[in-house]
């Protein structure tokens, strides 16, 4: 039977996994946050996300910086988002069918470009020890932060001041809600929905940078099974507000270190099982957040996929 | 716009997308240090240039007609279903794990049986897709990749765990099936009945929609689901058949891997079939017979992956490329339909012919 102190180091190890794991969540929902506020849907983001973790992790290999690796994360994700932002700006080319096209041409531009990456060690991220004031060694090592992370928090906070205070942020919700007052205003919406989307795939670059460079901190193509799909999701349970995406991806982040936590104590038999829990607590959480008789809170109205 | 112009560019437009793909490919082979005469012409060789790389392709191509039509029927229906990898590994792992439940008769009857186990798992999986959507408001296409994700550690886990044959040691696998419920080869070539049930289902789908008044009823509610309730059709149930019968054909798809390709359940079945499907579906622009010929070539560029990776070296990932490339271009070649006349291509043909005539 378990014990106190196994319960204990379990709850620990979600706490710090809360963060660890859920980092790369936080990057990818606040990318496609900004995205749907424009108006658009970007499930490109898996591609995006695997894209970024493989540039971040060549180019901090190959300059022994993992600061430049980020940027080129950041970059490389923009860059495939970018892709998608045009080809969605075509007449009669629809977004959701381009994203899953992106998300598989930017897996397999990963994985054929990360080929001789896969044994390599690369410098990786520093942490933050947020743990000084424990004496407890577990404590501390639950939280040794990654340092993207505060980096993450600040732009939640960012964002959802600018959505509601900057003449930017105004623009892009205003693309996002209806896309003839936009026009009426003499703004481009495909511009603004492009930049957005841009924008929004270099946020989600920092979520693969932060993939590679520091947890689990190595490039091989097992890195994201559908955590850039999940974030698409927590958005919607988010209901589109920057801040509560924070909330959303650490409360996947722990979801997600259940399975290693409880086999640090010893329980393996349901290894996989536990891998499921994220999906399905996905699922779950979208069943009961979306309602087929009524526009969700906050849903952008130009978006397919709040109704 | 008339029937002869709609087909032409129907054919046209996908075609311009894959050729524009394969220079694409070409350009980026080429910018890693590769000869791209030597990948495109490899790439053909290896998918249609001799009778057992062809046979290769056909083997390729089945499982593939089947996933694509998850991907089709509900299309057809206005849903936008991904998860037919979920679908197809729930279907086989419903054939592999039937013996350990009951024991079927030997022989063809008892193929059935696993097979008929197998097309409900896989429709139970995309029901349930469709039915959130339809009863609960949950997108689809989200859902599906979720339930995918879960059935890939559905699998894992039972294979691995409950089911697992103890003497496989280095491949967790389930019990081999027994010999007689196996898919044999169609006459002495080495192409199993599995592309018989692909063709078969494809041609049978397509009828579905174009000669019953359900597959007629299902293409009006993916066409406008208002008008479809306003004239009183059952939508909910209309989406949720269509669904079911794309995740039969997509459980079937793994059920056949294991009773022709793999005899038992283990991770060789999680090769991506699914995601193939989603693209194969796509440039057939979701119509059923059109899947039959782009499966049959674009399962032959998979073909071909191995031959690239064993004679030039490439990585195994180069045929996730092209066929990125190919996905890209072909929804970005939607934009040009309509565009496309025949008249304006004549016009602007006529003119410089005349020309060139004139100086001649």
């Amino acid at each position: 039977m378990m014990d106190i102190d196994t319960i204990g180091s379990v709850l620990l190890a979600i706490l710090a996994g809360a963060i660890r794991v859920g980092t790369p969540f936080l990057f990818v929902s606040l990318g496609e946050c900004l995205t749907e506020k424009a108006g658009r849907i970007n499930l490109g983001l898996e591609g995006v996300l695997v894209i970024s973790a493989m540039s971040a992790f060549g180019v901090s290999y190959l300059s022994g910086s993992a600061w430049l690796g980020v940027l080129a994360g950041a970059g490389s994700g923009a860059l495939l988002a970018l892709l998608h932002g045009l080809a969605s700006s075509l007449r009669r080319v629809n977004d959701i069918a381009m994203g899953i096209a992106i998300m598989m041409l930017g897996v397999g531009l990963a994985f054929y470009l990360g080929k001789p990456l896969i044994q390599p060690q690369a410098p990786t991220l520093g942490s933050w020890s947020l743990g000084f004031w424990s004496d407890s060694p577990q404590l501390r090592s639950a939280l040794e932060v990654n340092s993207l992370f505060p980096i993450g928090v600040a732009l939640a906070f960012l964002m959802s001041w600018a959505f509601a205070n900057t003449r930017w942020g105004l623009v892009v919700r205003m693309v996002g809600d209806s896309s003839d007052a936009a026009r009426a205003l003499g703004t481009s919406v495909t511009g603004v929905r492009t930049l957005a989307t841009t924008a929004g795939g270099a946020i989600a670059g920092l979520g693969g940078a932060s993939l590679s460079l520091y947890y689990p901190g190595s490039w091989n193509e097992g890195l994201s099974s559908g955590q850039g799909l999940i974030a698409v999701a927590l958005v919607i349970f988010a209901r589109w507000r920057p801040v509560a995406c924070l909330g959303a991806a650490l409360l996947f982040g722990g979801a997600g270190a259940l399975g290693p936590a409880l086999q640090s104590v010893g329980i393996t038999g349901y290894y996989y099982l536990f891998n499921a829990v994220p999906y399905v607590l996905t699922l779950v959480i979208l069943v009961l957040t979306c309602s087929p008789h009524r526009v969700l809170r906050g849903a952008p109205s130009e978006l397919g996929v709040g109704r | 716009m008339n029937a002869f112009t709609e087909a032409w560019e129907a054919l046209l437009l996908p075609l311009l997308a894959i050729v524009g793909a394969l220079l694409l490919f070409g350009l980026f082979v080429a910018l890693a240090g590769h000869n791209a005469l030597d990948v495109w012409a490899l790439l053909f060789m290896g998918a249609f240039g001799d009778a057992f790389s062809l046979q290769n392709t056909l083997l390729r191509a089945a499982p593939l007609m089947l996933t694509a039509l998850c991907v089709a029927l509900p299309a057809r229906a206005g849903l936008t279903v991904i998860g037919g990898e979920g679908a197809l590994l729930m279907g086989a792992l419903a054939c592999a794990s039937v013996p350990y439940l009951w024991q079927p008769p030997a022989g063809w009857p008892g193929l059935a049986v696993l097979l008929a186990a197998s097309a409900l798992a896989g429709a139970a999986w995309i029901a349930l897709a469709g039915y959130l959507r339809q009863y609960r408001g949950v997108n689809e296409t989200i859902s599906s990749l979720l339930l995918a994700y879960v059935a890939v550690n559905v699998f894992k886990h039972l294979v691995e765990g409950p089911l697992r044959d103890p003497s496989s040691l280095n491949k967790p696998s389930t019990l081999a099936l027994d010999d007689s419920w196996l898919m044999g080869p169609i006459g002495g070539y080495d192409v199993h009945w599995g592309l018989v049930w692909g063709v078969g289902a494809c041609i049978a789908a397509a009828l579905w929609l174009s000669r019953t008044t359900h597959g007629f009823a299902t293409r009006v509610v993916g066409g406008n689901a208002r008008a479809a309730s306003l004239v009183g059709l059952p939508a909910h149930r209309l989406v949720i058949v269509a669904c079911c019968l794309g995740g039969a054909a997509a459980g079937l798809a793994g059920g056949i891997e294991i009773a022709a390709v793999h005899t038992a359940a283990n991770a060789s079945v999680i090769a991506g079939l699914g995601y193939t499907g989603i693209l194969v579906s796509f440039a057939a622009r979701h119509h059923p017979l059109a899947i039959i010929p782009v499966a049959i070539l674009l399962g032959g560029f998979a073909a071909a992956g191995s031959m690239l990776q064993r004679r030039l070296g490439l990585p195994d990932a180069s045929v996730q490329v092209l066929l990125g490339f190919v996905f890209v271009l072909i929804l970005c070649a939607e934009a040009a339909r309509g565009r496309l006349r025949w008249q304006d291509l004549r016009a602007w043909w006529s003119p410089s012919a005349q020309a060139l005539a004139g100086r001649a």
